[in-house]
C-alpha cells in the first residue's frame, strides 16, 4: 500500500517557501519553451497559411525565390492555354506578377525594413481565394493605386487606408484593405503589375513569377506534365503551400535552433532548483521518512511518495509557466524572411499541443530533480534518522 | 517468564540466542553486544536499563528488525528474522512490531487519526474497518475527542499516547519504547506509564522497553541491565557491584 | 587566514548541495555567456562597421542596381578617398543549407576600402590576374575544407546557369569579430557571362572618406548629384546602414533581454533560497560560534563569504566555459558569421555573479547575524 498522497500534498504546502522556488525555476523554463516554439509555430504557419493546395506557382526554372524568378508573357499565354487551369468570369485564372522590395519606415523602430511589392493582374483576387476585400475596394489596372494586406498598416509607417504615398519615383494612393487569413501575403502591398514595371523601368514582358488557380488540386500533375512537356517552357511548377512551406525552414530553424540552446541551458537550471528543493526536503523530514519506514513502508513506497511530490511540483511549475506565456497568444512581431529578403509580420501562435508539450517537459525536468533525493531518502539508514541524527 | 541465561524453552515468544553486535566508529572495532541470550514470554513487562553507549538502543534496533546482528538468532513467534531479506524485514515489521519512540515521530501534516491509520495501510482492510480500528486505539489511550487535530496543537503528553495508539492499532505481537517518558514532566510521564501498564494487565500486551528512569523501570515486572555487551538481572548486579565490578548506581526493585 | 578553512569546510559538509547550487550559478552565467554571443552575431555588422565608410544604394530598395557610370562621379566629390562596387550573386553551393553570402567585385579597389580584411599580396595577384578566380573568408573555407587552388562550383538562381570558380586566396578579418564567410569574384567576368541582365550596373557602392567628420555633407553631396535621374542613390554611414538591417531582423534583443531577465530572477531564488536553507540548518553551530564569541559582524562576514565565494567560482566557470563552446562551435553558421563571447560579456559575467551572490546571501546572513544565541541553542 502506498504512502498517502496527502502526506505529500501538505508537505509541499509547508515548505510552501522552498517549493516555491523548483516552481518558479520550472515555470520560467517551461515559459521560454512554450514561448520559443509558439515563435517558430507561427512564423510557420503564416507562411503555410500563404499558400492553398489547388493553387500552383510558376517560376523560372533553377529560381528558388520570386524575387529571382523571371517568367516571359509569352510562357504566360502559354499558361494560360493549360488543363487543369479553372475559369473565372473573365478568363483563365492566372495571375502573372511582378515582385519587388521597397523600403518603408517601421512604425516601432523608424527604421527602414524591406516590404514586399507584388505587381498584380486584374485575376488575383479570384486566384486566391482565400483573400478578401475588407475596407474600401480592389486596385484598378492602369492607375497608380494600392491595396495593402491588414498587417501592413499596423506596421510601416503612411500606409493606412486612404492614404498617399511617394516610392520608385510616382505617388500612390491606397484604396484598399485585404485580409489574407494571416499569411505572408498579410504583409504585402499590391500594385497593378503594369503600372510597377512602368515606374521601375523594368521590362514589361517579364513577371518574377506565376500563380496559377486549379480546378482541384488533383489537377496539379495534369498541369505540370503538360507544361514540362513543352519545349518552349523553361520553369519549375510547385504548388503554392509547398513552396511558402519550404521557404519558413531558414527561419524557423534559427528560432529553434537558438530557442533550444536557450530552453535547454534554462532547463539543467531548472532541475538543479527542483534537485536542490527536493534534497533539503529528504533532509528536513528524514525523521518523518525514517517513521514511516520503521512502520513497515517499503523502499518502493518512499521513492514513489517523493517522485510524486516533485512531480506534483513541477506540474504545477508547467501550468503556470503557460499561462504566463498565454496572453503573448496572437501577439504580432515581426522578422525578416530570408528567402524574400522582406519583413513579415506574423504572430505568436499557441496551440493545446504546443501546451501539452510545456506540461510534459514539466514533468520530465521533475522527474529528473526528483528521483535522485527520492532514491536517497528510501536509502538511508532508519535507525539513526528515527532519533534525529 | 524472562529469562537472560539461556535456559528458556524455543516455546517462549521472543527467542534470543548467542547475538554480536559489532560497528566501526572512527576507525575502532566496538563490540556492543556480545553473546547476548534473552528469553520473553506473551505478556511479560520488561525495562532495559544501562549507561550511554551500552548498547540498548542497539539491542531495541535489533530485535525491532531496523539492524541485523553480526552473529546470533532472533527469533519472534516462531519467525526466525537474523536473515530474513529487507523486504521480507519490512513486512514483518509492520505486523509484529508496535514502536514507541522519545520523540513521538509523529507525521506533522496528518492528524491524529491519520497518524493513527498509517500502518493499517500496509493491510488489506476496507477504510471503514480501518476507522474503526483507529477510533478504538485512540479511545483506549483517551484521545478521542482529539482525533482531527495536527500534533502542533497537543501537549507532549497527547503527543505521545497518539504514538502508543499508533503503536497498538494494528495488534502487534510487541510494544518496543525507546525511552518514552524522556521528554516528558512527571505528571505526564505517570499517566504514560499507567496507560503502558493497562495494556499489559488487560490486554496481556508484551512490552520491552528502553529507559534511563528508575522510576518508571520500577513500573515493569523485570528490569535488565545491559553489561559489557550481554543482559544481567538487576539483582543479580547487585551482587556483582559487591564483587568489587564496576556499574552505574542503578537500583531496581527487582522481578514482580 | 584560517577563516578560510573554515568557510571552505562548511561549504564541503553537503557536497551535494554544494554542487547543484555551483551548478545553478554555472548555468545561469552560461547561458548569459550565449546570449551575449547570439547578440554579438545579430550586431556584428554593426559592430565591424567603419566608421570612415558609406554605403551607396538605389533609393528604391536595396535589390535594385545602381549604374557603373556613376563610380567616376563619385569618385570626384571632395572628401572621397576610395570607392568600391559588390553585387550580390545569390547562388547555391551543393545545397541551399550550405549557404554563405558571395558577391561580384571590383578587385582593383576591394582592399583599399576594407583594408581589415587580410590576404597575402602573392594571392590577392592571382586571383586579379585569373578571371574566373574567387577569394573567400577563413570562416567558409574551414566550413567545408576548402583549399586554395580547389575549383568551386556554384549553381547560380538569380543569374542561371553551371558558375565554377578557381580558388585563388583565402582572406582573415584583422580582428575576432570580423565577418570571415563572405565569397568574392571578378565583376567583370560575371558582366560578361549576364550582359543582358547586368546592363553596366552594379549593386552598390561602398567608399571611404578622408575624414569621418565630412561623412554627412559628402553623403548629401552623392544623392543630390542623382536626385531625379533614373537611378536615385540613398547614402548613409556603414554603420547605419546595418543597424537597419538588424533592426529588420525582428525584435531579437527584446527577447534577449527579457529571456535574460527571467534567468537571472530565476536564479537569485534558487540560489536565495538555498542559501537560506543551509542557514537554517546550521543554527547551531553559528549559535555556538557566537556563544564563543565570534562577533555579530564576523557572522554575517561569514555568510557572505560563503555565498560570494559559491557565487564566483560557479559563475565564472559557466561564463569561461560558454567562452570556449562559443569559440569552438557556431550552432548555425549559414545564418550567423560570427558566433564568440566578446571579452567585454566576460567581465559583465563575473561582475553579475558577483551582484548575484551578494544579494543571495544577504538575507540569510543578516538572519544568521540576528540570531539570539538563546534561541538558537534552544531551537536544536
Amino acid at each position: 500500500m502506498a504512502i498517502p498522497v496527502v502526506y505529500n500534498l501538505r508537505s509541499v504546502r509547508q515548505r510552501w517557501n522552498s517549493s516555491i522556488v523548483a516552481v518558479l525555476g520550472i515555470a520560467g523554463t517551461v515559459g521560454v519553451f512554450v514561448a520559443m516554439l509558439s515563435l517558430a509555430h507561427g512564423f510557420k504557419a503564416t507562411l503555410v497559411a500563404s499558400g492553398t493546395t489547388d493553387n500552383a506557382l510558376v517560376l523560372r526554372a533553377g529560381a528558388n525565390a520570386e524575387m529571382n524568378g523571371a517568367v516571359t508573357l509569352d510562357e504566360v499565354r502559354i499558361l494560360q492555354d493549360a488543363p487543369g487551369i479553372a475559369r473565372g468570369a473573365n478568363g483563365p485564372l492566372v495571375s502573372a506578377e511582378a515582385v519587388m522590395i521597397a523600403p518603408f519606415p517601421l512604425i516601432s523602430t523608424g527604421t527602414d525594413a524591406n516590404v514586399q511589392i507584388r505587381g498584380v493582374s486584374p485575376t488575383a483576387l479570384e486566384v486566391r481565394k482565400t483573400l478578401k476585400i475588407v475596407e474600401g475596394r480592389f486596385l484598378q489596372p492602369g492607375l497608380t493605386e494600392l491595396v495593402v494586406g491588414r498587417n501592413v498598416a499596423g506596421t510601416y509607417a503612411g500606409l493606412k487606408m486612404g492614404s498617399e504615398v511617394r516610392f520608385g519615383g510616382a505617388t500612390w494612393h491606397v484604396v484598399g484593405v485585404f485580409d489574407a487569413g494571416g499569411s505572408a501575403f498579410d504583409s504585402e502591398v499590391w500594385a497593378d503589375a503594369h503600372v510597377l514595371n512602368q515606374v521601375y523601368k523594368r521590362p514589361d514582358n517579364i513577371f518574377q513569377s506565376v500563380t496559377v488557380h486549379l480546378t482541384s488540386p488533383d489537377a496539379m500533375q495534369q498541369f505540370k506534365d503538360k507544361v514540362s512537356a513543352d519545349p518552349r517552357m523553361n520553369v519549375d511548377i510547385d504548388r503554392e503551400v509547398n513552396y511558402y512551406s519550404k521557404q519558413s525552414q531558414t527561419m524557423t530553424s534559427i528560432i529553434t535552433t537558438l530557442g533550444g540552446i536557450v530552453a535547454i541551458i534554462m532547463a539543467i537550471g531548472a532541475v538543479f532548483g527542483a534537485l536542490n528543493t527536493m534534497y533539503s526536503a529528504v533532509s528536513e523530514r528524514s525523521r518523518e521518512i525514517a517513521t514511516l519506514r520503521a512502520l513497515g513502508f517499503g523502499a518502493g513506497s518512499v521513492v514513489f511518495s517523493f517522485t510524486v511530490e516533485a512531480l506534483l511540483i513541477s506540474f504545477v511549475g508547467g501550468v503556470v509557466g503557460c499561462l504566463v506565456v498565454l496572453p503573448l497568444n496572437g501577439f504580432t512581431t515581426g522578422a525578416m524572411n530570408w528567402q524574400t529578403f522582406s519583413h513579415l509580420a506574423f504572430a505568436f501562435k499557441i496551440t493545446p499541443p504546443l501546451l501539452l508539450q510545456g506540461i510534459i517537459f514539466a514533468l520530465v525536468m521533475g522527474l529528473i530533480g526528483g528521483l535522485p533525493p527520492a532514491i536517497r531518502a528510501a536509502r538511508r539508514p532508519v535507525a539513526p534518522a528515527l532519533r534525529g541524527l | 517468564m524472562v529469562r537472560v541465561d539461556g535456559s528458556g524453552s524455543a516455546s517462549s515468544l521472543i527467542h534470543v540466542r548467542g547475538l554480536d553486535k559489532k560497528y566501526y566508529r572512527g576507525g575502532e572495532e566496538i563490540h556492543v553486544l556480545q553473546g547476548l541470550n534473552l528469553d520473553v514470554d506473551q505478556g511479560d513487562f520488561v525495562a532495559f536499563m544501562g549507561p550511554s553507549g551500552s548498547g540498548k538502543t542497539t539491542l531495541l534496533n535489533l530485535l525491532g528488525g531496523l539492524d541485523v546482528p553480526s552473529a546470533g538468532s532472533i527469533t519472534v513467534a516462531g519467525d526466525e528474522i537474523t536473515h530474513m531479506s529487507r523486504g521480507n524485514l519490512t513486512e514483518w515489521r509492520a505486523r509484529h512490531v508496535g514502536f514507541v519512540f522519545q520523540m513521538y515521530n509523529l507525521i506533522p501534516v496528518l492528524t491524529a487519526f491519520q497518524n493513527v491509520e498509517l500502518p493499517l495501510l500496509l493491510t488489506k482492510l476496507s477504510k471503514t474497518e480501518r476507522r474503526k480500528h483507529v477510533e478504538t486505539a485512540l479511545g483506549v489511550v483517551g484521545l478521542s475527542d482529539r482525533m482531527n487535530h495536527f500534533p502542533r496543537q497537543l501537549s507532549g503528553g497527547q503527543e505521545q499516547r497518539v504514538t502508543i495508539a499508533r503503536a497498538i492499532v494494528s495488534d502487534p505481537t510487541f510494544l518496543l519504547c525507546d525511552e518514552p517518558t524522556g521528554d516528558l514532566d512527571r505528571k505526564s510521564a505517570d499517566e504514560i506509564m499507567a496507560l503502558i501498564l493497562t495494556l499489559v494487565k488487560q490486554d496481556k500486551k508484551t512490552v520491552l522497553m528502553v529507559t534511563h528512569d528508575p522510576q518508571v523501570a520500577d513500573r515493569a515486572d523485570v528490569t535488565l541491565h545491559l553489561n559489557k555487551g550481554a543482559l544481567v538481572e538487576a539483582s543479580k548486579l547487585e551482587g556483582a557491584r559487591l564483587e568489587g565490578t564496576r556499574s552505574e548506581g542503578v537500583t531496581s526493585g527487582g522481578a514482580r | 587566514m584560517k577563516y578560510s578553512t573554515l568557510i571552505l569546510a562548511n561549504l564541503f559538509r553537503k557536497k551535494i548541495r554544494l554542487i547543484l547550487t555551483l551548478g545553478s550559478f554555472f548555468v545561469a552565467l552560461f547561458l548569459f555567456g550565449m546570449l551575449a554571443a547570439i547578440r554579438g552575431a545579430f550586431n556584428q555588422g554593426v559592430d565591424v562597421a567603419g566608421a570612415d565608410r558609406l554605403v551607396v544604394i538605389n533609393r528604391v530598395s536595396l535589390i535594385s542596381p545602381v549604374p557603373l557610370s556613376y563610380m567616376d562621379k563619385i569618385r570626384q566629390i571632395k572628401g572621397v578617398k576610395y570607392i568600391t562596387h559588390m553585387s550580390w550573386f545569390g547562388g547555391v553551393y551543393q545545397d541551399p543549407k550550405n549557404f554563405f553570402p558571395k558577391f561580384a567585385v571590383d578587385v582593383e579597389n576591394q582592399r583599399l576600402v576594407y583594408p581589415e580584411l587580410l590576404v597575402s599580396d602573392a594571392e590577392w595577384n592571382n586571383f586579379v590576374k585569373d578571371r574566373e578566380g574567387a577569394v573567400v573568408g577563413a570562416s567558409v573555407a574551414k566550413r567545408f575544407g576548402w583549399k586554395v587552388g580547389d575549383r568551386i562550383p556554384i549553381k547560380g538562381d538569380i543569374f542561371s546557369g553551371n558558375w565554377e570558380f578557381n580558388l585563388d586566396g583565402i582572406y582573415h578579418g584583422k580582428d575576432a569579430q570580423q565577418d570571415e564567410s563572405q565569397m568574392w569574384f571578378q565583376w567583370n567576368y560575371l558582366e560578361e557571362r549576364a550582359k543582358d541582365q547586368i546592363k553596366g550596373r552594379v549593386g552598390w557602392y561602398t567608399l571611404r572618406v578622408n575624414n569621418p567628420d565630412d561623412s554627412g555633407r559628402i553623403a548629401k553631396e552623392i544623392d543630390e548629384k542623382f536626385a531625379n535621374s533614373s537611378y536615385e542613390t540613398k547614402t548613409e554611414t556603414e554603420k547605419s546602414f546595418a543597424t537597419g538591417f538588424v533592426k529588420q531582423l525582428g525584435n531579437i534583443q527584446f527577447l534577449i533581454i527579457t529571456i535574460g531577465s527571467v534567468v537571472f530572477f530565476t536564479l537569485l531564488l534558487i540560489t536565495g533560497n538555498t542559501m537560506a536553507i543551509a542557514v537554517r540548518e546550521r543554527t547551531g553551530e553559528l549559535a555556538v560560534l557566537k556563544a564563543v564569541g565570534f562577533s555579530d559582524r564576523f557572522i554575517l562576514l561569514f555568510v557572505m563569504a560563503e555565498s560570494l565565494v559559491i557565487a564566483l567560482i560557479g559563475g565564472g566557470l559557466g561564463i569561461i566555459a560558454s567562452k570556449i563552446l562559443a569559440a569552438v562551435h557556431n550552432p548555425i553558421p549559414n545564418v550567423l558569421p560570427y558566433f564568440s563571447v566578446p571579452n567585454q560579456a566576460l567581465v559583465m559575467g563575473f561582475v553579475l555573479a558577483l551582484a548575484v551572490g551578494l544579494i543571495s546571501g544577504i538575507i540569510p546572513a543578516i538572519g544568521a547575524m540576528r540570531l539570539r544565541v538563546v534561541d538558537a541553542l534552544r531551537r536544536v
